[in-house]
């Protein structure tokens, strides 16, 4: 049994403690928001935040995360409204298929945190998550709308 | 069995065709079944008005990314006349399809297909739903039908000055008979298409609600995960479930066909844990010996063969070539590659002995329902297919293998929804993949330099050999000359050349090939213009200039506009070197032109302006996002879209081993949309196209270096 916060809610799940923390949010806790791409943290696609931190879900297993503030796609927006970087993702009509756009928001909006004015070399070396769509131009002045917000 | 329509499995899989002519307006069947949760009646097939003038309005081809749902929404709604604001849209599902006579038609985003195939019955669609509405008012004000307009969901007969909304009529406009003279509208006067609204679905993917096939989840669910035999063509020799199932989580361990064996769990990752624990005797058949060098010798003896199937002939090619006055020759080779869409293959499938239904990310839905038919044993009444939302599908979620899996597992799990997730290490090696291909171009130019002859010998698989045979037109696949034949709407050879020959060397692999975004356009594409541009570079022409005199009118202005949009023959930064390219393909000409540098060996994609004449421009904010996407595509597989094969299985397992590319790499894009109004081209594929060659001749323009072995991360761009 591990004890997981998961957007200030306390979940009991009973799992493997090696499971990938990725597994338990959408399988045990039932938030589907956050992907499975490639299961070896290459693609960003489980992106979430530990204790603030853009981290691969898909690769820490659920026993390391214990205790810990956990937050996905799903508890980034202040009820309806949206957080700065969704807004701009949103109003730069960023996504095409989507897929990787929930990983994509959280790697952004914990890089902000961190570097609320990004140069376009700081986006090229932090922001390494695979859109196959190929949305990276939308990515990029989205992340410079959402700066300047 | 029963009286449904006949439609075979096949016939879907292709779709290009299946979309094509055929299909008749089947509103006769209004007013039948509305689909929408309350008890509003359909005005038609397409439209749905509530009462508090609310529309709905049914789109059919899957919206995976490139925006069909909005774009079709868009034409119903300019027809219609309604109001923008209040349009909402809904799926039918392909058994609703079948069991109304496919009124809908075609359900296949496949071939950029979506709109330009539908465009004529969805328009007409809207205006016939306008119509009844604005008779029913007429009908109630017992005023002339001519003298009644519609604008904004609003009714209004001017001389009484009168008016309504569609909701307060659209009860009695469903009872019309529907109009039997439809006139559409002149697209240069549209006012909802051809613009760019918003669209539909932006909110939900940026909260995680946005529900895709992986994120299907029904009461009882229960996880599978499944390995199928790593060579193809091999099978199961035998599995020891013993040893996996006292796993935890494990409910069942099960064969998936002859050729693979599944487990099924409470948890994905329980089921994971489990079936890569089993232990599986493969035969892995006849092809277990088979590598990526046996294959290229294999393709490498078609350039010469003597047999072939010829797609393009004008002239004598062979005799012009005998008699030039100097001969060119160049060969190439393009690899196999995976489509690796960001969510991997899945399906959750439940089967009873009375129904079987199954929720799928589908490029296809009546391919799916097909397989679904065919699997679950039950008649096709009993059978349906719910689209989910797709994460990607770029061809390959137009085959229904991972659904035929779904319903092979649920069928031993009955009365249990079974969600079946592919690993990425299971999507990268049971791919359809990219068609290998090798080319050989010769040309024979005049003692002036003119192009008298040109042969192009395509060696390698066909596309249509590995999915659908009984398609072949007496052993030649017509789909491999795509953008190479003489004329054809979608798309033909662009230059002017008085002797031409483009034959193909049918050579398949026991890997199975598919529908790539972009197709065969991708590989003809980079074999012509890059030979193009050796031949400008032969005879020391500037390479627009070159294509100026041999390229048909409609080609050349896209790539002009490309050109002269990057600033072509102007300055450029020190360093930085252009590079062209253009195609006929899907219906559409596209053109681009990059920018690039390669400093010490590396390559810099500085910039690359893209140039589309999709004919009408339905939402031109997407096209250019499609055009950019396509650019993305297209580079990610030029710089390292390879998978290779080593004891018949493919090599490649996940991002790590087979790379794409990423933000960092990303040039500047710009996008010129340029309709004539004059075809219905396609979008979401024609430019990858256009990409790799744009960058290839830059590279040459840069290095004097020819690269024509695929991808470019085995190569060296040093200069030469």
């Amino acid at each position: 049994m591990a004890t997981l916060n998961v957007n200030g809610k306390t979940y009991q799940v009973d799992v493997d403690p090696r499971t990938p923390l990725l597994w338990v949010i959408r399988d045990s806790v039932g938030l589907t928001g956050t992907k499975y791409g490639c299961g070896i943290a290459q693609c960003g696609c489980c992106t979430v935040h530990v204790e603030g931190v853009a981290t691969r879900s898909c690769s820490v297993p659920v026993s390391s995360v214990q205790g810990k503030k956990i937050t996905t796609i799903e508890g980034i927006a202040s009820g309806d409204v949206l957080n700065k970087v969704q807004k701009a993702w949103v109003d730069n009509e960023v996504p095409q298929c989507g897929y990787c756009q929930s990983g994509m928001v959280m790697a952004v909006t914990a890089l902000l945190k961190s570097n609320p004015k990004p140069t376009d070399e700081d986006i090229n070396s932090s922001i390494t998550n695979i859109c196959r769509c190929g949305t990276y131009q939308q990515v990029r002045e989205a992340i410079h709308a959402a700066a300047k917000a | 069995m029963n009286d449904m329509p006949k439609f075979d499995r096949r016939s879907f899989l292709v779709g290009v065709t299946a979309a094509g002519g055929g299909f008749s307006l089947g509103f006769n069947t209004f007013a039948s079944d509305a689909m929408a949760a309350d008890a509003t009646p359909e005005v038609n097939a397409w439209v749905v008005v509530k009462p508090d003038d609310s529309i709905v309005i049914r789109v059919v081809r899957p919206d995976m990314g490139q925006g069909s749902r909005t774009g079709l929404a868009q034409l119903v709604a300019e027809e219609l006349e309604c109001d923008w604001n209040k349009v909402t849209t809904e799926y039918p599902t392909p058994g609703q399809n079948l069991a109304r006579k496919r009124v809908w038609g075609a359900m296949n985003s496949t071939g950029s297909q979506a709109i330009r195939s539908s465009q004529e019955y969805v328009r007409k669609g809207g205006a016939a739903a306008r119509m009844m509405l604005v008779q029913a008012a007429a009908n109630e004000w017992k005023v002339p039908v001519e003298e009644v307009t519609a604008a904004n969901s609003v009714i209004t007969h001017k001389k009484s000055g009168k008016k309504t909304t569609f909701g307060k009529v659209a009860e009695a406009a469903a009872k019309l008979e529907p109009p039997k003279e439809i006139t559409l509208k002149n697209p240069k006067d549209w006012k909802i298409a051809g613009k760019s609204p918003k669209r539909f679905d932006t909110r939900n993917k940026v909260t995680g609600k946005h529900m895709f096939g992986i994120d299907t989840v029904l009461p009882g669910m229960v996880f599978a995960s499944v390995r199928d035999c790593p060579v193809n063509g091999g099978k199961v020799k035998s599995f020891d479930a013993s040893k996996v199932e006292g796993m935890r989580g494990v409910k069942k361990v099960v064969a998936v066909g002859e050729t693979g064996v599944a487990v099924v769990a409470d948890t994905f990752w329980n089921a994971k844990q489990a079936c890569y624990a089993l232990p599986i005797e493969w035969d892995f058949g006849p092809s277990v010996n088979v590598s990526s060098a046996s294959i290229a010798d294999y393709l490498k003896e078609g350039l010469t063969a003597e047999k072939a199937f010829i797609g393009n002939k004008q002239g004598d090619a062979d005799a012009a070539l005998a008699g030039a006055a100097r001969k060119i020759e160049a060969t190439y080779a393009y690899p196999f590659q995976n489509h690796a869409c960001m969510e991997p293959m899945n399906a959750t499938a439940l089967w009873t002995e009375n129904e079987c239904k199954v929720w799928a990310p589908t490029q296809n839905a009546e391919a799916a329902l097909a397989e679904v038919i065919a699997t679950s044993g039950l008649p096709a009444p009993k059978c349906d297919v719910i689209k989910t939302e797709l994460g990607g599908g770029f061809g390959r979620r137009g085959r229904a293998d991972f659904v035929r899996q779904a319903v092979l597992i649920a069928k031993q799990m009955p009365g249990a929804p079974v969600k079946l997730i592919w690993t990425r290490e299971e999507d990268m090696t049971h791919c359809s993949y990219h068609p290998i291909t090798q080319c050989k171009m010769t040309a024979g130019l005049d003692d002036k330099g003119n192009v008298t002859g040109l042969h192009m010998r395509i060696s390698g698989q066909s596309i249509i050999a590995s999915l659908a045979p009984e398609r072949l037109d007496n052993g030649m696949d017509p789909a491999t000359f795509q953008g190479l034949t003489a004329s054809s709407p979608e798309g033909a050879f662009g230059y002017n050349i008085p002797n031409v020959l483009i034959d193909h060397a049918m050579r398949n692999t026991h890997l199975t090939a598919g529908f790539w975004r972009g197709v065969n356009a991708n590989h003809n594409a980079i074999y012509v213009e890059s030979f193009i541009d050796e031949l400008a570079h032969a005879t020391q022409t500037d390479p627009l200039e070159f294509r100026r005199k041999l390229l048909k009118p409609k080609q050349f202005a896209v790539l002009n506009a490309a050109a002269q949009k990057a600033g072509y023959g102007k300055p450029l930064p020190k360093g930085h070197f252009h590079g062209l390219s253009s195609m006929n393909t899907f219906g559409s000409y596209v053109a681009a032109c990059a920018e690039v540098s390669v400093e010490n060996g590396n390559l810099r994609i500085h910039r690359i302006v893209g140039a589309t004449n999709p004919g009408h421009a339905v939402h031109p904010g997407m096209i250019e996002r499609q055009v950019a996407g396509s650019f993305v595509y297209g580079l990610s597989a030029l710089l390292y879209g390879e998978c290779t094969v080593k004891n018949g299985a493919v090599e490649q397992t996940n991002f790590d081993s087979y790379n794409v590319m990423r933000l960092d790499e990303m040039p500047k894009v710009d996008v010129i949309v340029m309709p004539d109004f004059e075809f219905w081209g396609g979008v979401g594929e024609p430019t990858i196209s256009a990409a790799a060659p744009a960058v290839l001749n830059a590279i040459f323009a840069a290095t004097g270096k020819r690269i024509r072995t695929f991808p470019l991360m085995n190569q060296s761009l040093t200069s030469a």
